[in-house]
C-alpha cells in the first residue's frame, strides 16, 4: 500500500462521466447566461478571468521587456505609464479580487457546507454580468488609448493633471467593486443560513472561514473604494474640489480614502488562498489542520486588523510621527496571525502521509514564498526602515511575493485540486508537477532580484533606470520568461485534459470535505438528499470508516 | 545577432565589473537605518530556515514511502503560544527600533541649515537661503545638519536620496520636512520616487557632497547675487505688501516683524505658533489666517505666486528681526500705500534698490 501517491481512479476501462450533470443538465448558450447554477457561474468566472489574466501577463511582459535596457528603448515613457497602469488595474480588480472566492469559492462553498447552491443565485448572477460589463469598460479604456494613473488613482495627478481616460477606469474599477460586493454578500448569507443539519461553525472546513473572512471585508472596505472613485471623477468632472489643495480640498484625504479600501483589498485578495492551503496541506498529508481553530481565528484577526492598518502607506507622507507609530504598530500587530498560519500549516505534515501532487507542490511553493513576502512586508512596517524601502522596487517585490506567490499559486493549487471534481477529468500529473517547479523557479528569478533594486533605491514606475541597476533587471527579465512557460502550461493542459484526462470519479484524492462524497461533475443540485454532517472537518477515520462499509455492503 | 548583440555585450560586461549590491552610505543616518535593515534581515532568515528546515525535514520524514499511515493531532496549545509570542516578540522589537530611525529622521535639529524643495512636474528646483537656485542637483556640505523643506507645486512628488536612506513626499499645497547630515563627499542619486505623470522617470538629479571647503567656494561662485530673503524682499515690495504690513501706528496690516515662532491669536480666537506652513497658508488664504484685531482685507495670492515667490517671501518673514528692516522695505517702494491702496499683486516687479 506504501505507494508514492494518493491518487485513487475508478477502473478505466468502465468508468464514465456521469450522464446528469451540472454541465450536461442544460444545453445552449441561453442556458449558460441565464443560469443560477453556482457552480456554471463559476465557470464563466473561471473563464473570464483566466482571460484578463493573460491580458494583464502580456502586459506585465511588457513591462520586463522595457526594462530589458537602461534607457526607454521598447516604448515611449507615456506608453510604459500607461501599461504598468493597466497591468495594476486588470491584475487588481479584474484577476486577484475575484480569483479565488468567484471561481472557486463560488464552486465549492455551497457544497462545503451542504447547500444546493448559493442564498441569493439571482444575485451570483448579477455579479458575473456586472464583472462582465466593468471588463468591457476596462478594454474599452484600453482600446481608446488607456490610462496612466497607476493602479492607484492618485489625486491630483488623476484628477487635474492627465488627459486619459480616467473617467472609464475609474467607473469601470466602480462597477467590477459591486460585483465584488454581491460575491460577498451571497458568502456571508450562504454561510450563516444554509449550512446543512449539524455543520458547526467549527465542523466547517477552513477555505469556509477564509472566504468568510475576506467576504466580511469585501462588504465593508469595496464601499469605500466606490464612494472615492466617484469623488475622483467628480472632481474630474465638474471639479468639486474635495481634493484639490486650491479650493480648500486635501489630497492627502484621497490617500486615506483609498487605502483604506486598499489595504484590506490585500487580504480580501490573499484570505481565500490562506483556504485553499488549508484544504490541500491537509488532504496530501492525511491529516487533520494542526490548530484548526488557532488557524480559523488567525482568519478573522487578519479581517479585523486588516481595517486598521491603511495608513502604513503613507508614513513619508506627512502624516503625523505619532499616527505613523500607531499604524507601525498595528500593522506589526497584523502580521502575527500570519505567522500562525504558517507554523501550523508546516505542523500539519507532521507526523501525516505527505505525497506531491501537483496542488501539494504548488502549497508548499506558496508557503515558502508567502514566508518571504510576509518578512518582508514586516521591513515596510517598520516605520525606520520604511522610509529608504518605500516607493521602491523593493514594495514591488514584496506584494508580488504576497500576491503573485502567494495568492496566485494558491489559486493554481487549488483550480488542480478541484479540476477533477469540476470537470470530472484529471489533469495530466508529470507535466503538470513540472510546470509547478518552473513557476517557482521563474518567480524567485523575477521577483528576488527586486528586493535588491529596491534595497539599491531604483523607484517603482520608472520607464529608464540608471545603467548600474541592468544586471539586476536582466535576471529579473530572463526570470519573467520563465515564468510566463509556467503559467502558459496549465492553459495548455488543463484544456487538453477537458476531453482526455483520465476519468476521476467521485474522490481521487481521498479527502474529506462533503463535495467529495458527491459525483464529479456534481448534479446542478449538488446533493441527491439533504447530507447531515456528523464529524469534525478533515476527519480521516470517518472516510476510512465510510469507505470500509462501502465497500462491505458492496 | 547584430541588434542582439551590443546589448548582450552591455549586460556580459556590466555583471562581470560593474554591478552594485548595496547602496552606499552617506549620512549619518545610513549606518543605523542599516543595522535595522540588517538585523530585520537576520530575523527574516531565522524565520524562513525554520520554515523551510520544518517543511523538508517533515516532507523527508513523513513521506507517504516511509510513513504510511498518519497519525491524527489535534494541535497544541503550547505550541500555538510559541508561534505567537515569539514573532511578536521579535515585530515589536523592530517596531520599537523602526521608531527610534523614523523619530531620528523626521526630527531636525535647531540647528540644522534650511533648505527649500520645490516638486514641478518633471524637476526639482532647490532655493538655497544665500540665493542659490538650482535645477535636478543640490550641493550639499558634510558635517553639517540640512534640512530640506519640500512642497509640490502640482502632484505628488516624492524626494528621495537612496545614500542618505531619506525620503519625503512633495505633497502641493503643504510643505514637509526632512533632514540629513552628509559624511561622504560625492555624487548620489536624487530620484522622484511618487509616480508624477508621463516624464517621471526623468525627473531625477544629483545629490552632490562636498567638503565645508569646496562647499563655501561653490556658494560664492553660483550666488544669484541676492539672497532669498532678499529676493522675498523684492516680491514684498513689488506686491505692495507694504502698504499694509509696514510698522506705522495706523497700519491695516499686522507688523511681521519677529512675527515668525511668535504666538498669535486669530480673528476666530484660535493660538497658533507662526511656522512656515502658516505663513504660506495666510499668504494664500489671508482669511483663515487674519490676526485679532486686524479687519479681514488682504486678498488671496492663491494662483498669483508661485512657490518658489511664497518661499521667498516665507524667507524673509522669517528673517524680519527689527523693524528697520521693514521700513527699508518701505522706502524701496515708490508708489505711495495712499494711491495703491489695496495690494493687487500687478506692481511692477524689481522697483527700486533693496540693499540699504
Amino acid at each position: 500500500m506504501s505507494t508514492a501517491t494518493i491518487v485513487s481512479l475508478p477502473d478505466q476501462s468502465t468508468a464514465r462521466i456521469p450522464k446528469v450533470n451540472f454541465l450536461t443538465k442544460e444545453n445552449g448558450l441561453l442556458s449558460w447566461l441565464l443560469t443560477g447554477d453556482h457552480k456554471r457561474i463559476a465557470t464563466l468566472y473561471l473563464i473570464s478571468i483566466t482571460f484578463f489574466f493573460f491580458i494583464g501577463g502580456a502586459l506585465a511582459a511588457l513591462i520586463r521587456l522595457q526594462l530589458l535596457t537602461p534607457g526607454a528603448e521598447l516604448m515611449a515613457t507615456d506608453t510604459y505609464d500607461k501599461v504598468f497602469s493597466m497591468h495594476g488595474l486588470i491584475m487588481v480588480f479584474f484577476f486577484l479580487v475575484p480569483s479565488v472566492p468567484a471561481t472557486i469559492g463560488n464552486f465549492v462553498i455551497p457544497i462545503m457546507v451542504g447547500a444546493k447552491d448559493l442564498a441569493l443565485p439571482k444575485i451570483n448572477l448579477l455579479s458575473w454580468y456586472l464583472y462582465v460589463i466593468a471588463g468591457i469598460m476596462m478594454i474599452y479604456t484600453m482600446s481608446v488609448g488607456g490610462v496612466d494613473t497607476g493602479w492607484t488613482f492618485t489625486t491630483p495627478l488623476s484628477t487635474h493633471y492627465l488627459n486619459t481616460h480616467v473617467v472609464s477606469a475609474g467607473l469601470a474599477v466602480f462597477v467590477a467593486g459591486f460585483s465584488s460586493i454581491f460575491t460577498g454578500l451571497n458568502f456571508i448569507v450562504t454561510i450563516h443560513k444554509m449550512r446543512c443539519p449539524g455543520m458547526t461553525w467549527f465542523r466547517l472546513p477552513l477555505f469556509v472561514w477564509s472566504n468568510y473572512a475576506a467576504s466580511v471585508l469585501m462588504v465593508l472596505g469595496t464601499p469605500v473604494l466606490a464612494i472615492t472613485l466617484v469623488l475622483v471623477v467628480l472632481e474630474r468632472t465638474l471639479g468639486i474640489g474635495v481634493f484639490d489643495p486650491a479650493k480648500g480640498g486635501d489630497p492627502l484625504l484621497f490617500q486615506h480614502l483609498f487605502w483604506f479600501y486598499s489595504h484590506p483589498a490585500v487580504y480580501i485578495m490573499i484570505l481565500p488562498g490562506f483556504g485553499v492551503i488549508s484544504e490541500v496541506v491537509s488532504t496530501f498529508s492525511r491529516k487533520r489542520v494542526f490548530g484548526y481553530t488557532a488557524v480559523a481565528f488567525s482568519s478573522v484577526a487578519i479581517a479585523v486588523f486588516g481595517f486598521f492598518v491603511w495608513a502604513h502607506h503613507m508614513f513619508i507622507m506627512g502624516i503625523s510621527n505619532y499616527s505613523a507609530l500607531v499604524f507601525s504598530l498595528l500593522t506589526m500587530l497584523v502580521a502575527v496571525p500570519s505567522a500562525i498560519k504558517i507554523y501550523n500549516w508546516a505542523f500539519t505534515l507532521y507526523k501525516g502521509s505527505i505525497t506531491f501532487e501537483t496542488p501539494m507542490l504548488y502549497a508548499l511553493g506558496f508557503m515558502g514564498l508567502f514566508t518571504i513576502g510576509g518578512l518582508t512586508g514586516v521591513f515596510l512596517g517598520s516605520t525606520g526602515t520604511d522610509i529608504h524601502l518605500t516607493e521602491t522596487y523593493f514594495v514591488v517585490a514584496h506584494f508580488h511575493f504576497v500576491m503573485v506567490g502567494g495568492m496566485l499559486m494558491s489559486f493554481l493549487s487549488g483550480i488542480h485540486f478541484w479540476w477533477p471534481k469540476w470537470t470530472g477529468r484529471m489533469y495530466p500529473e508529470k507535466i503538470s508537477q513540472f510546470a509547478a517547479v518552473v513557476t517557482y523557479i521563474g518567480f524567485n528569478l523575477t521577483f528576488f532580484p527586486q528586493f535588491i533594486l529596491g534595497m539599491l533605491g531604483m523607484p517603482r514606475r520608472y520607464a529608464s533606470y540608471p545603467p548600474e541597476f541592468q544586471v539586476l533587471n536582466v535576471f529579473s527579465t530572463a526570470g519573467a520568461t520563465v515564468l510566463g512557460v509556467g503559467y502558459l502550461l496549465p492553459l495548455l493542459y488543463l484544456t487538453w485534459s477537458l476531453k482526455y484526462g483520465a476519468i476521476a470519479g467521485e474522490n481521487p484524492w481521498q479527502a474529506t470535505g462533503l463535495e467529495w462524497q458527491i459525483q464529479s461533475p456534481p448534479l446542478t443540485e449538488n446533493f441527491a438528499e439533504t447530507p447531515i454532517m456528523d464529524h469534525e472537518a478533515y476527519d480521516y477515520d470517518w472516510l476510512e470508516r465510510k469507505q470500509a462499509s462501502e465497500v462491505a455492503s458492496v | 545577432m547584430n541588434y542582439i548583440s551590443p546589448v548582450l555585450w552591455q549586460f556580459i560586461s556590466r555583471w562581470l565589473h560593474d554591478f552594485p549590491l548595496f547602496p552606499p552610505e552617506a549620512s549619518t543616518i545610513a549606518p543605523q537605518a542599516d543595522a535595522l535593515f540588517f538585523f530585520m534581515v537576520l530575523v527574516s532568515l531565522v524565520g524562513l530556515t525554520v520554515v523551510v528546515l520544518l517543511i523538508v525535514g517533515f516532507s523527508l520524514l513523513y513521506h507517504k514511502r516511509r510513513h504510511p499511515h498518519a497519525v491524527q493531532i489535534e494541535g497544541s496549545t503550547l505550541l500555538e503560544a510559541t508561534w505567537t509570542i515569539i514573532p511578536l516578540g521579535l515585530f515589536l522589537i523592530i517596531f520599537v527600533w523602526g521608531a527610534l530611525v523614523y523619530f531620528r529622521i523626521y526630527t531636525p535639529p535647531a540647528n540644522a541649515m534650511n533648505i527649500y524643495v520645490v516638486g514641478k512636474q518633471w524637476m526639482w528646483k532647490v532655493e538655497h537661503p544665500g540665493g542659490q537656485h538650482e535645477i535636478d542637483a543640490l550641493h550639499v556640505p558634510t558635517g553639517r545638519a540640512v534640512q530640506l523643506t519640500i512642497i509640490s507645486q502640482d502632484v505628488f512628488h516624492s524626494f528621495s536620496i537612496p545614500a542618505f536612506r531619506v525620503k519625503r513626499e512633495a505633497i502641493p499645497g503643504r510643505y514637509t520636512t526632512v533632514w540629513f547630515q552628509a559624511t561622504r563627499p560625492g555624487t548620489y542619486h536624487l530620484f522622484c520616487t511618487q509616480y508624477c505623470g508621463t516624464n517621471h522617470s526623468h525627473m531625477t538629479g544629483d545629490i552632490v557632497v562636498m567638503t565645508p571647503e569646496d562647499y563655501r567656494k561653490w556658494l560664492q561662485g553660483s550666488t544669484s547675487g541676492a539672497s532669498l530673503a532678499q529676493d522675498g524682499e523684492r516680491l514684498f515690495a513689488s506686491l505692495s505688501c507694504n502698504a499694509c504690513h509696514n510698522t506705522q501706528p495706523d497700519a491695516r496690516g499686522p507688523n511681521l516683524v519677529g512675527v515668525y515662532g511668535s504666538q498669535l491669536t486669530l480673528s476666530s480666537g484660535q493660538t497658533v505658533t507662526v511656522d512656515d506652513a502658516f505663513l504660506r497658508q495666510t499668504i494664500l488664504n489671508p482669511s483663515q489666517g487674519a490676526t485679532q484685531g486686524y479687519a479681514t482685507i488682504m486678498p488671496t495670492y492663491q494662483g498669483q505666486i508661485s512657490e518658489e515667490g511664497v518661499i521667498a517671501l516665507v524667507e524673509y518673514i522669517k528673517n524680519l528681526s527689527t523693524d528697520y528692516r521693514l521700513q527699508q522695505t518701505l522706502n524701496t517702494t515708490e508708489i505711495p500705500p495712499e494711491i495703491e491702496g489695496k495690494a493687487t499683486g500687478k506692481a511692477s516687479a524689481g522697483s527700486g534698490e533693496v540693499k540699504p
